[in-house]
């Protein structure tokens, strides 16, 4: 990746045709130009926006669905990236041109490549969003732009003759749900090596014979998912290996490792306005302001005055952030715990420990993030007399009915919740729970973090912890980071 | 008489017997090495062994054939098992920067073991087996040898009896040995149709369209179905038997049944009954009502551990290593002879030692002549001796796998070098 140190000739207006061809493209050259360091940032944190948004719908909405698509078009269109392959307009009237959208989509691309290398979780993610992100710009290409992609690719995968169709007629049809006679008939079939199609394989959705499948036209975008993801994995990997070189660029590696720390979005661990929230306000807060798991977690530990470790670590950076200071947190749960059968030497000598650990203040010194709904869905799953988890994904649905009943939320709202639950969609169904208890329509906002949504609750009511600005850690070069930080705060803002 | 009464405890006197005079590590050493296409592709091999008093050890590789016999006449296994080819040697691993040593190939293996049939077999349980449960291989080793080599386009599959209560089946493809996890884990999802585990009552869910590779499958069970499944293991004589298959069935149809069977007794009556009534719903109600195929499938159909076959690293006992419990050497599997195989008449490690004291036959003594100025005096005598045991016919069998691939080989390098290959 050396595209910001050769130097480059002007590029006539035939060769940038051939360059940016065709809207879509798998990202198998660099860029090869100089280009400015704003021009640099600029395009690297437009286009995180853009897959933070892919992420984002993709956790609210079914990808393929109407509404989605709808919402993504509109963010390309704010965040001028290409998505419609029609607007062949090399000039338009405002805005930037499409040579330069797709040129920005390549540029782009490669940049987060730098900053998303490093770590196996980080790739996964990037290699995600990007996998969402082509879906639905290929699912957008009219049919006949499809051939031309897999061709300009070099993606051999061969149609088959119309007498090996009518051969395999049956076959064709019974392999797959959606295979009629007439389709078989009408649209091509393409010949597909069976390690290119693994999920048709795996669920045996497909004709499988002599080490091929026979996919109809329709389904090839699995195809090619598949080999952009293999692509784009083997590619990371390689581009791992050559970041020490790209890291020692001073200019470019406190944008990088900011860029690479933006992907868990806002984590909530430092608070500018730390100790806006007084302990005699916890109580109403629960009740108003909670997500479903800390009102659980804080019912909790005032009914036994006492939570076991999970609960304390999901309940306790919860509280750090709202807002909470190491002194407001070690007077709160020592007061509680005092209450039941701990005294307070035990306390100071067992648990403020943990809690000071917790705000970073001792060991390895790690000031540790609140959990995102993620993680509390998928770790760590509450056994008996455990208060922590999900409650949308780890209580009994009756007793989730009893719970959300005595909060008093209307019959209908929670049946709304319940189908949710039985779909697997738990933050939907908090989010549901958000509405109901704010009487509100549309929350205006995807949720994947309890601290999310006491924010966004705060907000609603206007109340001491909404308007949280959060800081993100400086690097050692001052004048850079800040000017960096500048922009990426703003993003942050609208995460 | 095959078993000669083996004993576990004379394993240690045998195994030296056994591995300095019948193991097959000629032919062995020409499997593993795949023709000495990839550079250091035996080398890098793991091995690993598990000695006297379950001494397990890992990681074992060689150079050579020779030092592979070497060791193995030093150690004397008591069962070996073979992993993947490695990045580097495995003996040297630790020497290996961390994170470079990685699995890189494998053979694609499966592992059917009876025991995960026990639900459904009343003949047997654990690790018994006995004539009439041993079907249960025999329909999966045709059902999977067919979608392997139908569906997959795989040609080499070498079929071994585990030496106790399974089979275990290798790919040795190219392709197949070239594998990642993802692919192994894919064809493994393909090939399975019974889900689930004790507490599921149901564990084969059809609907429409049905894929033409349960059908293909449904063929072979159908073959053997009513002299394994209604005779053998009388799954509709009596009570017990009938009310597990009834309680795979919808509940309008397991009522009738219920009535019906008050006065038909005969089970192959009672099973077109089932069948007919299959049938009769399938024209008449708008969903697909598969259940006379749900259940031929759920006491017939192939169950594999996925595990066993997604791992590229994943250890898996030998052939030629002998069953510590049984005495039985996991032989490979003639297909052609399929039908006829019975596992008890694998011969044991002390029914093949005795066999080396008979004296000699005439046959041999001409042979011996003949051998003399081919080969080294001890690779001959190595050659005479698991010839005079029952052993022979299972390393021929070996042998002609392997006289397969490298045809196959010898086909490929023609195809590559823009020649045809005119013998098919």
């Amino acid at each position: 990746m050396q595209f910001y140190s050769r130097r480059k000739k002007l590029i006539g207006n035939s060769q940038t045709e051939q360059l940016y061809g065709h809207c879509l493209q798998f990202y198998g050259q660099p860029p090869i130009e100089n280009i400015s360091l704003s021009e640099f940032e600029t395009f690297a944190v437009d286009r995180l926006k853009l897959l933070k948004t892919v992420e984002n719908l993709g956790v609210s909405y079914v990808k393929t669905s109407e509404l989605y698509t709808k919402k993504l078009d509109a963010e390309f269109s704010n965040l001028n990236f290409p998505y419609k392959i029609e607007a062949d307009d090399w000039k338009p009237q405002t805005g930037p041109s499409e040579y330069e959208k797709r040129r920005k989509d390549h540029i782009s691309h490669f940049i987060l490549r730098l900053a998303y290398c490093q770590t196996e979780d980080l790739r996964r993610w990037f290699i995600q969003q990007e996998i969402d992100l082509f879906r639905y710009r290929f699912n957008d290409l009219p049919s006949k732009n499809i051939g031309q992609f897999l061709q300009y690719n070099n993606l051999h995968y061969h149609t088959i003759s119309i007498d090996e169709k009518k051969k395999l007629m049956d076959k064709l049809v019974t392999s797959s749900f959606a295979v009629s006679g007439s389709t078989v008939d009408g649209k091509d079939f393409y010949k597909v090596p069976f390690q290119d199609a693994l999920d048709l394989v795996r669920t045996r959705k497909v004709y499988l014979n002599g080490g091929y499948v026979y996919i109809p036209h329709q389904d090839i975008v699995t195809i090619v998912l598949n080999d952009f993801r293999t692509r784009l994995s083997k590619a990371l990997a390689l581009t791992a290996r050559s970041l020490p070189a790209v890291q020692s660029d001073e200019r470019l590696q406190p944008l990088l490792n900011h860029l690479s720390h933006a992907y868990v979005g806002q984590d909530y661990s430092i608070q500018k306005s730390i100790g806006k929230i007084s302990l005699e306000q916890i109580d109403p807060l629960s009740a108003k302001s909670y997500p479903l798991c800390m009102r659980q977690l804080h019912r909790g530990l005032r009914d036994s005055h006492h939570l076991r470790h999970g609960g304390r670590m999901q309940y306790g950076l919860f509280l750090k952030g709202i807002g909470l200071t190491l002194d407001q947190a070690l007077q709160f749960w020592r007061s509680e715990f005092v209450k039941g059968k701990v005294d307070a030497d035990k306390f100071d000598k067992a648990y403020a420990y943990s809690i000071r650990h917790m705000f970073g203040k001792e060991g390895k010194r790690t000031d540790y993030t609140p959990y995102s709904c993620m993680k509390v869905i998928l770790s760590n799953p509450p056994s008996q007399g455990d208060q922590h988890g999900c409650p949308f994904r780890h209580s009994d649905p009756e007793l989730l009915k009893q719970k959300l009943q005595s909060y008093k939320v209307s019959p209908s709202g929670i049946s709304q919740i319940l189908e949710l639950v039985k779909g697997m969609h738990y933050q939907l169904a908090c989010q549901k729970y958000f509405e109901l208890t704010h009487s509100i329509e549309d929350s205006g906002f995807s949720l994947n973090h309890p601290n999310q949504y006491f924010m966004e609750s705060q907000k609603l009511l206007g109340g001491p912890g909404a308007g949280v600005k959060v800081e993100v850690k400086r690097e050692d070069n001052p004048e850079v980071a800040a000017e960096i930080t500048e922009d990426l705060d703003s993003f942050f803002q609208d995460a | 008489m095959t078993t000669a009464d083996y004993d576990q405890a004379s394993l240690p006197d045998l195994l030296p017997l056994y591995y300095r005079r019948l193991f097959p590590f000629s032919q062995y050493h020409r499997w593993l090495n795949y023709g000495g296409v990839t550079k250091n592709y035996f080398q890098n091999r793991e091995f690993s062994f598990t000695l006297k008093d379950d001494i397990y050890v890992r990681y074992q590789s060689f150079s050579t054939q020779n030092e592979l016999e070497k060791e193995m006449q030093k150690m004397n296994p008591y069962k070996i098992d073979i992993g993947a080819v490695y990045s580097h040697r495995p003996n040297q691993h630790n020497t290996v920067k961390s994170g470079s040593f990685q699995a890189l190939e494998k053979e694609l293996v499966f592992d059917i073991d009876m025991t995960d049939y026990d639900d459904v077999r009343s003949c047997c349980s654990g690790a018994d087996i006995c004539p009439k449960c041993w079907t249960l291989m025999t329909i999966a080793i045709r059902i999977l040898d067919r979608a392997l080599r139908d569906d997959f386009g795989f040609r080499h599959c070498l079929w071994v009896y585990s030496g106790r209560r399974g089979v275990h089946c290798w790919v040795c493809d190219e392709a197949a040995r070239k594998l990642s996890v993802a692919a192994r884990s894919a064809v493994a999802e393909y090939l399975s149709l019974v889900k689930g585990g004790d507490e599921t009552v149901r564990k084969v869910v059809l609907s429409d369209p049905i894929h033409p590779f349960i059908t293909e499958s449904l063929t072979v069970v159908e073959n053997y179905f009513s002299q394994y499944a209604l005779l053998g293991q009388d799954i509709l004589g009596s009570k017990e038997a009938v009310d597990k298959v009834l309680a795979l069935l919808p509940e309008d149809v397991r009522k009738k049944l219920l009535q019906y069977f008050q006065t038909e007794k005969n089970p192959e009556k009672r099973w077109d009954t089932i069948r007919s009534m299959a049938q009769d719903k399938r024209m008449t109600a708008k969903k697909g009502h598969y259940f006379e195929m749900e259940i031929m499938l759920q006491y017939c159909y192939p169950r594999l551990d996925v595990n066993v076959s997604k791992g590229v690293n994943h250890l898996l006992k030998s052939p030629f290593s002998v069953h510590p419990k049984t005495g039985r050497i996991s032989v490979p599997i003639d297909l052609r002879e399929l039908d006829r195989f019975d596992p008890f008449e694998v011969p044991t490690i002390s029914l093949i030692c005795e066999e080396l004291d008979q004296p000699k036959t005439e046959e041999e003594q001409d042979d011996n002549m003949e051998n003399e100025n081919k080969k080294e005096a001890g690779e001959r005598r190595k050659m005479r001796d698991y010839k005079r045991t029952s052993l022979a016919k299972y390393v021929k069998l070996f042998d002609n796998f392997l006289e397969e691939m490298a045809h196959s080989r010898k086909g490929e390098v023609l195809k590559n070098s823009g020649e045809c290959n005119l013998n098919p």
